[in-house]
């Protein structure tokens, strides 16, 4: 008998609302916290300190009255790659298949195990989202009985990223089978620890795929490739929302919302004059 | 053991060529190289297999023999101790509260085990601090609910008939990794005769390709 359990994908992505965000940091502590992430004893140091999710500081270059400042948190976009079929720029380059797309969630794995430490793809990455240990991790006495037996945690010498809390959909599926609905996990079971944690409800997390998820109602992904850009699918159809250097056609499942035009032209590097022509439509193709 | 033997031809023809006097000695030549060759072979392949596990593996006693067949002929199934809870995680070795449930006052059979059971952990209150044999290495995730339900596998697909045995065999720890024994198998090459026999990945991956038809991303076992 074999089983079919590849039938129904899921796309599992965040719409971050930047107009919402305080900038608080609660969704980089709750990642840090969930996920067994080492810190420093010099954190500052960020050519050594690990943060799955950071958040960015963006302004808007105005003097004051007019300056405004917005804060950025940046996961691991768990790009889909060209034309989103799975060839994320990481996935792509590493020579151990220490990191791979999950067809069946859409999420890019790493395996801490089988990762050499070659940090190629962290060369690949276009959003500085992955990070590598330099050091074995330190837990202060004792601070080893609280890490999460959910995540494994890393040793020195290789390379580790957001998984969107890959182990919380581990345990909704558990759940799911357990209840004998092997093919649909609930919205509310599985979210990532920085959505859950965020006070301002600036993240939304849900299956892309599912017209029934919250997320899914914000971003109304487009279901067909752009016209004018083939390599990028899934673009939203509101133009308040962006992806981060979307012309690429990295095709991140990560969106940004932003009801402010500079917001959103932080997004990504324009030419002089190269905004205006396609601020409503950011996915579009430099060269026509 | 050509290779050796093309030795001893070619240094026999060589030294024939000599003179006829060395013949009879270079024939006695062969014959002990090959004799020794096998004395060496033998020694070396009975060390590798039976000494070599014995430094490699750490035995282990359980802290006291636990009779899984009196218990299932008592209890019931394996589900009566290891059960999914309401969220679809697995209990695993059940803690001592669950034992209690029918542990709750003196000792039940006749049995030493038992007698110590009762004395150095139920009346102290004490978790009984059992050696896994089936535990993963700390990067698999492994789900019982996705097997047991989505997969409807029995539970000696993978443990094999241990709900049958009487006693509690030492357990085996990798020295070098720190794994249970029961990763690898008994069987010092890797030679499988049964599906519980050997748990590593491509055990895995070999039933999911069979069972599926895919052999699954990376995060679907990892973690």
């Amino acid at each position: 008998m074999v089983q079919e359990n590849h039938n129904s994908a899921y796309k599992f992505g965040m719409v971050i609302d930047l107009d919402k965000c305080t900038g608080c940091g609660s969704c980089m502590v709750s990642c840090m916290a969930e996920n067994n992430v080492p810190f420093k004893e010099d954190e500052t140091n960020k050519k050594d300190s690990i943060t799955w999710m950071r958040v960015y500081k963006l302004t808007n270059d105005k003097p004051f009255p007019d300056t405004e400042v917005v804060y950025m948190p940046r996961p691991c976009q768990q790009c889909g790659g060209k034309g989103d079929h799975g060839h994320s720029p990481c996935v792509s380059v590493c020579p151990a298949v220490a990191t791979d797309y999950g067809y069946d969630t859409g999420i890019v794995s790493q395996i801490y195990t089988r990762c050499f430490g070659c940090r190629y793809c962290m060369g690949a990455c276009p959003y500085h989202a992955r990070y590598f240990n330099w050091w074995d991790p330190k837990w202060p006495e004792g601070m080893e009985k609280y890490l999460s037996p959910n995540v494994s945690p890393r040793m020195r010498g290789v390379v580790e990223k957001c998984s969107f809390c890959y182990h919380r959909y581990q345990a909704a599926r558990d759940k799911a089978y357990a209840h004998g609905n092997k093919d649909h996990i609930k919205e509310e079971d599985y979210q990532t620890a920085c959505t859950t944690a965020c006070p301002a409800g600036a993240i939304v997390f849900g299956d892309l795929n599912n017209p029934a998820h919250e997320v899914h109602q914000i971003v109304k992904p487009d279901p067909h490739p752009d016209p004018r850009n083939k390599h990028v699918a899934g673009k939203s159809r509101n133009p308040k929302i962006f992806r981060l250097l979307e012309r690429l056609g990295t095709n991140p499942k990560v969106y940004y919302l932003s009801e402010r035009e500079w917001v959103r032209k932080q997004g990504d590097n324009y030419l002089e004059g190269e905004w205006e022509k396609i601020k409503n439509h950011h996915g579009k193709a430099s060269h026509g | 053991m050509s290779e050796i033997e093309n030795k001893a031809e070619n240094g026999s023809t060589e030294s024939a060529g000599e003179g006829s006097a060395g013949e009879a000695k270079d024939d006695k030549g062969l014959g002990l190289g090959i004799i020794f060759f096998i004395i060496a072979f033998v020694a070396c392949f009975l060390s590798g297999t039976l000494l070599f596990p014995k430094l490699l593996y750490s035995k282990k006693e359980q802290p006291f023999n636990f009779d899984h067949a009196l218990h299932v002929s008592e209890a019931g199934d394996c589900e009566t101790c290891h059960s999914l809870r309401e969220d679809g995680s697995f209990t695993g070795i059940p803690k001592l509260a669950t034992c209690l449930d029918c542990h709750y006052e003196d000792v039940l059979g006749e049995t030493e085990d038992e007698a110590t059971f009762v004395e150095e952990y139920v009346s102290k209150e004490k978790e009984v601090p059992w050696h896994v044999y089936s535990r993963q290495p700390d990067s698999v995730f492994f789900s019982h609910a996705a097997h047991t339900e989505a997969g409807g596998m029995d539970c000696v697909s993978c443990h094999g008939n241990i709900g049958e045995s009487t006693s509690s065999r030492p357990y085996e720890e990798n020295r070098i990794t720190g794994y249970s024994r029961d990763i690898w198998g008994k069987n010092i090459f890797g030679i499988k005769k049964h599906s519980w026999d050997r748990m590593k990945m491509d055990d895995c991956a070999k039933c999911h390709k069979k069972e599926t038809g895919h052999q699954g991303y990376c995060f679907q076992c990892h973690k």
